[in-house]
């Protein structure tokens, strides 16, 4: 196992990274937008940083790709209770 | 061969995914974890949708300038301690031990500022039985609270035992798997911040 040369993701670049986007979203959140709008920007905003956390933080794109597969297997799951809870109010 | 930043101790390591066991255990958790968060966030949304009336704006009852500070305290703890995790692949015990207190101090401050937070809800009468506004709030910021302090004390156990020697260049496997825990309460933190103080 080598030892001598280990290489990191820029954790700093991440961090300031995730800064910015949290003052991005506080910006949003008090603009003169459609409700509708500014919801779906601060989603997708707060979805981005999740990203940035599990890919550089925790390593998942570092990893092998089963180990990814597993780690993304219960999303779908999320992603279909949400928009089952959802619809309760649109049909 | 694994890339130098997942570079794996000399553990045993599952056939299947790769990963030591450890590693592998701490993943199968934080999955269910989803999920159990991902039931609180469902219900969030199905009570706010029924019932849009019962939940003031942004700002008005909450908040958001402490909120966000402790957010952005969330998101330094989560560098802190992954640089924890790179002193202790590269071996550097100092910086080891330096970011895993850094990482207990801030944690600490997370739940000090959120305890803060709800003792003067609590002096403006915003509390769980007000309404379904207070009960959500109560129940999604609680419960990650918790998983917070839950961290912070599993993270002291582990910065005792970076100070005993315990972790090296070669067996890393107590501070990744706590990292591991622990950027996951930072993600959930994310996702509740623009959910529950923003929209």
């Amino acid at each position: 196992m080598e030892q001598a040369t280990h290489k990191h993701p820029n954790y700093i670049a991440v961090w300031i990274g995730l800064a910015v986007l949290t003052a991005i979203e506080l910006t949003v959140a008090f603009l003169p937008w459609s409700k509708r709008t500014i919801i779906l920007v601060l989603i997708f905003l707060a979805l981005w940083k999740a990203l940035m956390v599990a890919l550089y933080f925790m390593h998942l794109r570092f990893e092998p790709t089963r180990m990814r597969i597993l780690a993304a297997a219960p999303l779908p799951l999320a992603v279909i209770l949400v928009i089952a809870v959802i619809t309760e109010f649109r049909w | 061969m694994a890339h130098p930043a997942v570079l794996e101790p000399p553990a045993e390591a599952e056939p299947g995914s790769g990963v030591y066991n450890e590693k592998l255990g701490m993943w199968v958790f934080l999955l269910s974890e989803v999920m159990f968060f991902t039931a609180l966030i469902g219900s969030y949304i199905i009570l706010r949708f029924g019932h849009p009336e019962a939940w003031a704006a942004p700002g008005k009852v909450l908040n958001i300038p402490v909120t966000a500070v402790n957010t952005f305290l969330l998101i330094c703890s989560s560098v802190t301690m992954v640089k924890a995790y790179a002193g202790a692949v590269d071996g550097k015990q100092e910086a080891l031990k330096l970011w895993l207190v850094l990482t207990v101090i801030i944690g600490a401050t997370f739940v000090g500022i959120q305890v803060y937070e709800y003792y003067h809800l609590i002096e403006k009468a915003f509390i769980p039985s007000q309404g379904l506004y207070g009960s959500t709030f109560y129940t999604m910021t609680g419960f990650h609270g918790f998983h917070v302090t839950m961290g912070v004390l599993c993270m002291m156990f582990v910065t005792w035992k970076a100070f005993r020697g315990a972790y090296s260049a070669t067996d890393y496997r107590g501070v990744e798997v706590i990292g591991l825990y622990w950027h996951f309460v930072d993600l959930v933190w994310i996702i509740l911040f623009t959910i529950v103080y923003l929209i």
